[in-house]
C-alpha cells in the first residue's frame, strides 16, 4: 500500500479563529474535500481529494480558507522533478495513459511575451482613439484577385461569402458537452452582443441556440456528431475540424457519463455511450480528399457559409497551409501547442506540436510567397492572452484570434485542470445540473462583453500609439514588432528585427 | 530599413497642356526650403520629350562605367534603343558626389513581347524592377513615355538648377523636398518615386508601410529603396493598371472612408462599391500621415490622408491647378493664384488635360 502513495499536491490551510462552519465550502466542493465533524464540532478536509479550484476559497464568508501548495516534497533532484516522478508513480499504479486538460504548462518559449510593439515619437503622430475614429473591423474569407466590370463599366460587387466580426476576436471550439449548457449560452449571448463569433465544436448545436446563428461558428469534426443539413445551415461558418494544438494527431474522447439528455440528443448519439472522434476524418486521408469535403459542405449550404480548415500547429504547418489555401477553404485556423483542450493525454499535450507564433508567421510568409495569402484569411489561437497577443499576432499576419482559455476564466474558471473529472465547481466543464447552473448565463455573458469589450479599448489604444487607425493596416505589418532575447534563426523565422535594429 | 522622412511638396498643370518651364516650380520650393533639410530633393516633367513621346525614357544611375556598359547590353537583348546620352547637368558646389546620369529612349522588341505573352507596359515594369534588384549599381529612376524624373541629393531649388529643368518643357511638374531623418545620402532615395508614367511625391510617414509592402510584393513588385513612398507608387501602379480601377476608386482604396462612413453612403452603388473594395484591398488602406501628388500621362491627382494629417492646399489661376504643401508656394508660382482651398482628408483632387489638349 506505502509504495502506491502519493503525497497530496495542495493543503488547505483553514483559519479556526475565522471559521464558523457554516459548511459552505463542503456544498461547494463537487470533489468533496470538506466535511463537518460532528464530534469535533469543527470543519476538516481530505485534501488529497483537492485540485485547487479555488471554489471554497472564493465563496468562503469569513475568508478562513486559502489552499497553498504542498511543501512536502521529494528529494530535490534537477533532472528528475516532482511531476515527473509522481507521474511514474501514477502510471506504476495505473498502468494508464495519464490525462490532463487545458493547456501545456510546461516552462516552454512564449514567443509573445519576447515580442514588442512599436509606438510613433515624433515622425508620425499617435492618433487619440478617444478623439479619432479608429476601427476594428475584419472579414474573414477569400477576397477576389481580380476587379471585374459589368458592360456598364460598374464594378461587379460580389463577394465571396464573408465572416463579419467586429473585433479580430472569435471564441473557439468547445462542444456541448465538454463545456455545459450554461457556458455555451454565455459565449452565444456574448458573440451576439460584441458582434463576433463562438464556435460549437464538435457537439452539435443545442436547439435553443439556433437563434444565435448569426454569430456561430459551427464545427464538422472527425466523430461527425450532431451534424446534419440544419445544422450546417444555422451557423455563419462551418469549420471543418483537422486537428487541435493541445493534441495534435488524435482525436476525442467525451466519457459516457457525460452524455446525458440533451448532450446526447444533441450529438445524436445514444445515452452513456462515449463519443470517441477518431484521430483522422475517415474520409480524408489527403489533401485531395479534404478539396472534396470543403466543397460538399459548400453544395450542402449553397456556397453561403466561408468554410474553415482548423489545423493544428505541426512541424510541416506552412506546406499544410499552402494546400488547404488551395482546397477551396476560405479560412485557416491555426492551434498552436499551447492550446486548450477538456482533456488530452498529458504526454501529447505537453510534447506535441509547435508554437503559435511561429506557425503562424511561417504560413503568413509561405502564402504570400505563393502570392496566394488572399485566397484564404489566418485565424490563430493556442494561449492568445490578452490584447497585446492579438496585437502581435495581427501584425505578424493573423486576420483574427481565436480565444477560449481566457473567456472561459472570464466565465470563473480557474485554470485547475481537472476538467476531465467532470466535477467543475465553476458550473463550466460539467454536465452535473447542481453545478451547471452555479454559472449564471446573464452575468456569464456580462463578463465576457466586458472582456472583449476592454480588450477592444485597449487594441484601440496600442493602434492608435502606431498611428494606425485601422485594423487592417495593422495585419501583417512586422515592422511594428522587435524581438527580445531571441536568437537570429527564431527572428528569422518570425521575420522582424531586434530590438535596437 | 526604413527611413521615415517630412516634406514639402509641390505641382502644377496647365488643363489646356500649354508648356511650361520647370523654373516656376524650381521657384515654388524656395518659400518651403525648411521643409527640407538637403538630403534630397527632385522634380518630375510630363510632356517633356515631344520627340521621343512614343518610347520610354530610362532615367538612370549608375556607379561605375562598367555597369552602365552592363546595363546597355541587358537593355538591348529586349529593347531597341534609340537614344542613349548623359543627362545634361550643371557643376554646382551644393550638389557633390553624383552617380553617372543617363538617360536611354527605349522600346520593347515586339518579338520578346510575343514570346513572353506580356503587354508593353508590364514588360516594361518587370525590366525595372529587375534592373534594380539584381543589377548592383544601376538603378532605374524614371521609365515613362514623354515624362522624366530628376532627383539628387540636396535642397529641391539647387537639385533643379544642376538638372537644367529651366530648359524642360513640360505641361505639368512635380517636386518634392526631402527631410528625412536618417540618410544613407542615396541618390534613388530622393522623390518622385516613379515606375511607368506614374510617379509619386509624397510628404508624411505611413504607419502602414510593412503591411502594404508585404501584400504589393505578392505582385512582383520589390521594395528596393528603404523609403515608404515607393509602396504607394507600386500600389499605384497595382491598382490602376493591372486592377483597372479608376484614380477616384484608387483613392477610394489607399484612404478608405471610414466603415460609418461607408454605411451612411446614400448611393447604392456607391455604397456597396466602396464596401467591396475596402473589404477586397484591406491591406492597400495606407494609414498614417501623407500628403501625395501622384504625376500620370495626362493629368495629376493630389490626395490627403483620410485623417488630414498632413497640410495640402489647391488653387487655380486660369489654364492652371496648383497644388502644394503651403499655400506660400503656391503664391510664388502664381501671385494671383484664386480659388486657394484645403481638400479634406481622404478626398482626391483630379486635373486632368482637356480632351486632346496635349
Amino acid at each position: 500500500m506505502g509504495v502506491e502513495f502519493i503525497y497530496p499536491e495542495f493543503e488547505v490551510v483553514r483559519n479556526y479563529d475565522r471559521c464558523i462552519a457554516c459548511r459552505v465550502c463542503e456544498r461547494q466542493c463537487a470533489n468533496e474535500v470538506h466535511f463537518y465533524s460532528e464530534e469535533r464540532g469543527v470543519m476538516i478536509s481530505d485534501e488529497a481529494k483537492c485540485v485547487d479550484c479555488q471554489r471554497c476559497v472564493s465563496l468562503c464568508p469569513t475568508r478562513a480558507l486559502k489552499i497553498v501548495k504542498s511543501d512536502s516534497t521529494l528529494r530535490e533532484n534537477a533532472n528528475w522533478q516532482n511531476d515527473t516522478i509522481k507521474e511514474i508513480y501514477k502510471q506504476a499504479n495505473s498502468g494508464g495513459v495519464l490525462l490532463s486538460s487545458m493547456g501545456n504548462p510546461k516552462p516552454l518559449p512564449v514567443y509573445w511575451d519576447k515580442i514588442l510593439i512599436n509606438a510613433s515619437q515624433v515622425t508620425n503622430p499617435p492618433i487619440d482613439p478617444l478623439r479619432e475614429p479608429m476601427e476594428t473591423q475584419v472579414f474573414l474569407g477569400k477576397k477576389p484577385s481580380r476587379i471585374e466590370r459589368g458592360k456598364d463599366g460598374k464594378i461587379k460587387c460580389e463577394l465571396p461569402p464573408q465572416i463579419a466580426l467586429s473585433l479580430p476576436v472569435m471564441f473557439s471550439a468547445m462542444s456541448y458537452g465538454s463545456i455545459s449548457y450554461n457556458a455555451h449560452a454565455s459565449l452565444a449571448r456574448a458573440a451576439t452582443e460584441l458582434g463576433i463569433l463562438y464556435n460549437t465544436g464538435e457537439g452539435g448545436l443545442h436547439e435553443d441556440f439556433y437563434k444565435y446563428g448569426k454569430n456561430t461558428v459551427v464545427q464538422v469534426a472527425s466523430g461527425r456528431f450532431g451534424v446534419h443539413e440544419d445544422y450546417l445551415n444555422a451557423g455563419a461558418a462551418i469549420e471543418i475540424k483537422m486537428g487541435q494544438g493541445a493534441k495534435p494527431g488524435i482525436g476525442g474522447h467525451l466519457p459516457g457519463a457525460k452524455i446525458v439528455g440533451d448532450v446526447s440528443r444533441t450529438r445524436m448519439i445514444p445515452e452513456r455511450s462515449d463519443a470517441i472522434s477518431p484521430a483522422p476524418h475517415h474520409d480524408i486521408y489527403s489533401i485531395e480528399d479534404l478539396r472534396q469535403l470543403v466543397f460538399s459542405l459548400k453544395e450542402a449550404t449553397q456556397y453561403k457559409k466561408p468554410v474553415i480548415v482548423k489545423v493544428a500547429a505541426v512541424h510541416n504547418i506552412a506546406a499544410i497551409a499552402s494546400g488547404i489555401a488551395r482546397s477551396g477553404a476560405d479560412v485557416i485556423a491555426i492551434d498552436g501547442f499551447r492550446g486548450g483542450t477538456g482533456a488530452a493525454p498529458t504526454r501529447i499535450r505537453d510534447n506535441v506540436g509547435i508554437p503559435v507564433e511561429l506557425a503562424l508567421a511561417a504560413v503568413d510568409k509561405r502564402l504570400r510567397d505563393e502570392g496566394i495569402r488572399g485566397n484564404v484569411s489566418l485565424v490563430v489561437g493556442g494561449s492568445i492572452r490578452s490584447a497585446a497577443d492579438v496585437i502581435k499576432a495581427v501584425a505578424l499576419g493573423a486576420d483574427a484570434c481565436y480565444v477560449a482559455t481566457a473567456a472561459l476564466l472570464a466565465l470563473g474558471c480557474h485554470l485547475c485542470r481537472t476538467c476531465q473529472s467532470g466535477k467543475c465547481n465553476w458550473g463550466i466543464a460539467t454536465q452535473r445540473p447542481d453545478l451547471v447552473k452555479r454559472l449564471n448565463p446573464d452575468i456569464g455573458s456580462a463578463r465576457l462583453v466586458n472582456l472583449m469589450t476592454a480588450w477592444r479599448h485597449e487594441i484601440m489604444e496600442i493602434m492608435g500609439g502606431m498611428g494606425i487607425n485601422s485594423i487592417e493596416a495593422l495585419r501583417g505589418n512586422r515592422l511594428m514588432l522587435r524581438g527580445v532575447g531571441l536568437n537570429e534563426k527564431e527572428l528569422e523565422i518570425l521575420g522582424i528585427s531586434h530590438a535596437g535594429e | 530599413m526604413r527611413i521615415p522622412s517630412g516634406c514639402a511638396i509641390a505641382a502644377v498643370i496647365s488643363r489646356t497642356g500649354r508648356r511650361m518651364t520647370g523654373g516656376a516650380i524650381m521657384e515654388a520650393m524656395k518659400p518651403m526650403h525648411d521643409r527640407s533639410n538637403g538630403l534630397g530633393g527632385g522634380f518630375a516633367g510630363y510632356g517633356i520629350y515631344p520627340d521621343y513621346k512614343d518610347f520610354y525614357a530610362f532615367h538612370m544611375f549608375f556607379d561605375c562605367r562598367d555597369t552602365r556598359k552592363k546595363c546597355e547590353a541587358f537593355l538591348k537583348e529586349s529593347f531597341e534603343v534609340v537614344k542613349g546620352e548623359l543627362i545634361p547637368t550643371r557643376k554646382m558646389p551644393e550638389i557633390t558626389d553624383e552617380p553617372i546620369i543617363w538617360r536611354y529612349f527605349v522600346t520593347p522588341l515586339r518579338s520578346v513581347l510575343a514570346d513572353l505573352q506580356l503587354d508593353e507596359k508590364e514588360f516594361v515594369a518587370r525590366t525595372v524592377m529587375k534592373i534594380n534588384v539584381e543589377m548592383n549599381g544601376a538603378y532605374v529612376f524614371s521609365s515613362g513615355k514623354n515624362m522624366g524624373t530628376f532627383k539628387a541629393v540636396g535642397f529641391p531649388e539647387d537639385v533643379g538648377v544642376f538638372y537644367r529643368l529651366d530648359e524642360y518643357e513640360g505641361y505639368s511638374w512635380t517636386a518634392h523636398g526631402r527631410y528625412p531623418t536618417n540618410t544613407p545620402g542615396w541618390w534613388g532615395g530622393a522623390h518622385p518615386f516613379t515606375l511607368l508614367d506614374y510617379s509619386v511625391v509624397h510628404n508624411g510617414e505611413i504607419s502602414s508601410y510593412d503591411a502594404n509592402r508585404r501584400y504589393i510584393e505578392m505582385f512582383g513588385y520589390k521594395c528596393t529603396l528603404q523609403t515608404d513612398t515607393e509602396v504607394i507608387t507600386y500600389i499605384l501602379d497595382y491598382l490602376i493598371r493591372r486592377q483597372g480601377l479608376t484614380l477616384t476608386e484608387a483613392a477610394s482604396v489607399i484612404a478608405a472612408p471610414f466603415w460609418s462612413t461607408i454605411e451612411n453612403t446614400t448611393n447604392s452603388y456607391e455604397k456597396e462599391k466602396l464596401r467591396y473594395l475596402r473589404t477586397v484591398f484591406p491591406s492597400l488602406l495606407i494609414t498614417g500621415p501623407f500628403s501625395i501628388v501622384l504625376g500620370f500621362d495626362g493629368g495629376l491627382m493630389a490626395l490627403n490622408d483620410r485623417l488630414k494629417l498632413r497640410s495640402m492646399v489647391v488653387g487655380e489661376k486660369d489654364d492652371r491647378v496648383f497644388i502644394a504643401s503651403e499655400e506660400a508656394a503656391i503664391r510664388v508660382m502664381e501671385p494671383d493664384a484664386e480659388k486657394i482651398w484645403a481638400p479634406s482628408g481622404g478626398e482626391p483632387v483630379i486635373v486632368t488635360l482637356k480632351e486632346g489638349a496635349f
